[in-house]
């Protein structure tokens, strides 16, 4: 049976991780490749590092990461955060990432997902949207909707969230990561009516993210939401939860997860 | 020397990277001649298979290869790799392949997602040293729309369920393939690896 996935997402600027336990948000909380050592040790599925350098030197600095993180670690990994170009994607994949993920770029130029898919294969492409729920008190329609919105979630596009999934789809994506603005950071649990209606709708693998504060919510997403990986990130920099903890939860739950196999190498 | 394959067909850092963590030197190479003098084929790959056996034939890698495992040096196709050891594919038409091991290599029916992205167990069917210190059930790594469908039931080394019992590991003799991505796949990946190296000696 294939495992539902659990996906931690690693902050980074700089080369080095932004949160993390014992660090205050804007303090440097140590090596990426250290975190993503341990993850991988206590059995991450696959890790997301989300990029948020800002300087000219960007894609040198995801460059070197890339690099030393496949070196050490044998398990998938993803990078996101502002990947605006092809050669940003190309970066990414032949550095040694799976996956590359595109969120506002998609949006403004949504060719480099056709293209980005044509050369590395859908399998390296994920499209990543951030979703607000709008309701009919915002609008004429009595239908509950998301609107996909850019640049961190500042940024309205009004592009309806289910729309956009098909067409990511259709240009190529091999999979979405679907992050509810409104659960975001509030520790209540994932949009379970996001990710159902999205995962419903579309054949590709959907990852949810946004709200996760403990092994309840993944439980939700991944049954009720349908979601095939569950995305979380303070959780676990926090230490409140570990993977192990998480994954024997959802298993007792008949959740099939992939157990830790340490044959020492 | 573990010679990996180079045509064109996707990043191979990481197979080269996973050799070197169990302690075997592998060489990416593009070079024909190489295929004859090293102890062991590594074809990697991801994409389509058409494209990759015209890569394969333009870069002239296809007789050196085909040579090199008649004449008993092992071979480890992976994803794609495997794929391309079969007689012929369906994907995007139908193409030719190495006809190593017969076979069709077919598009996943309608009813899970395709392509399947994640861990899946295997199931093994039959013992062979590449999956020495392997347990039955071990969770891999996959990415694929198309999977084999051997013609010699001898040739199904390890099954797979994704709606329907695939074939995920394929061979012959010292020919392997295996579906997943062994160097994504934590320490069962690096086994499998590990125990290939070995093989090549």
């Amino acid at each position: 049976m294939l495992a539902k996935r659990i996906i931690p997402c690693l902050d980074v600027k700089n080369g080095r991780n932004v949160r993390g336990v014992k660090f205050s948000a804007d303090q440097d909380a140590g090596d990426p490749i250290d975190l993503a050592r341990r993850y991988d040790e206590e059995g991450a599925d696959e890790l997301v590092f989300y990029d948020i350098t800002a300087s000219a030197e960007k894609r040198d600095i995801v460059a070197s990461l890339v690099r030393r993180v496949s070196e050490q670690v044998f398990i998938p990994f993803t990078v996101g955060g502002g990947v605006r170009t092809f050669d940003d994607i190309r970066t990414i994949i032949e550095e040694g990432a799976e996956k590359a993920s595109i969120n506002s770029a998609a949006v403004r130029n949504p060719d480099i997902i056709n293209e980005g898919a044509r050369s590395f294969g859908s399998q390296a492409i994920v499209g990543s949207m951030d979703a607000i729920r709008r309701d009919s008190s915002e609008t004429d329609s009595v239908d509950l909707w998301w609107e996909v919105v850019v640049d961190g979630g500042r940024t309205p596009t009004g592009k309806n969230a289910v729309a956009w999934a098909d067409e990511l789809v259709d240009r190529g994506v091999g999979e979405l990561v679907l992050n509810s603005i409104d659960a975001d950071g509030t520790k209540d649990g994932y949009d379970i009516e996001l990710t159902r209606t999205v995962a419903d709708r579309v054949n590709v693998p959907i990852v949810a993210s946004g709200g996760c504060g403990g092994p309840e919510h993944m439980y939700d997403v991944l049954e009720s939401g349908h979601a095939s990986a569950a995305l979380a990130a303070s959780i676990f920099h926090y230490e409140q939860y570990s993977i192990p903890e998480v994954k024997t939860y959802l298993a007792e739950r008949g959740v099939v997860v992939r157990p830790l196999l340490d044959l020492g190498l | 020397m573990i010679a990996i394959v180079d045509y064109g067909m996707g990043n191979l850092r990481s197979v080269q990277k996973g050799f070197a963590r169990v302690g075997y030197q592998a060489d990416i190479t593009s070079d024909p001649k190489k295929m004859s003098g090293c102890d062991g084929i590594v074809l990697p790959g991801v994409g389509a298979f058409g494209d990759a056996m015209d890569n394969l034939r333009e870069a002239g890698l296809i007789d050196p290869i085909v040579k090199a495992i008649s004449n008993g040096i092992p071979f480890l196709g992976i994803c794609l790799g495997l794929q391309l050891l079969f007689s012929e594919s369906e994907e995007l038409g139908v193409h030719r392949g190495l006809d190593l091991l017969p076979g069709r290599v077919r598009r996943f029916p309608e009813g899970e997602r395709v392509p399947q992205i994640g861990w899946n167990q295997i199931h093994i069917q039959r013992e062979t040293p590449l999956l020495s210190g392997v347990p039955d059930g071990a969770f891999f790594y996959c990415v694929h729309s198309f999977y084999v469908d051997p013609a010699r039931k001898g040739d199904v080394i390890a099954t797979t369920d994704y709606g329907i019992d695939y074939v995920s590991i394929a061979g012959e003799g010292h020919i392997f393939g295996v579906q997943f991505h062994p160097e994504k796949s934590q320490d069962a990946g690096l086994k499998i690896l590990s125990n290939f190296g070995e093989i090549a000696g």
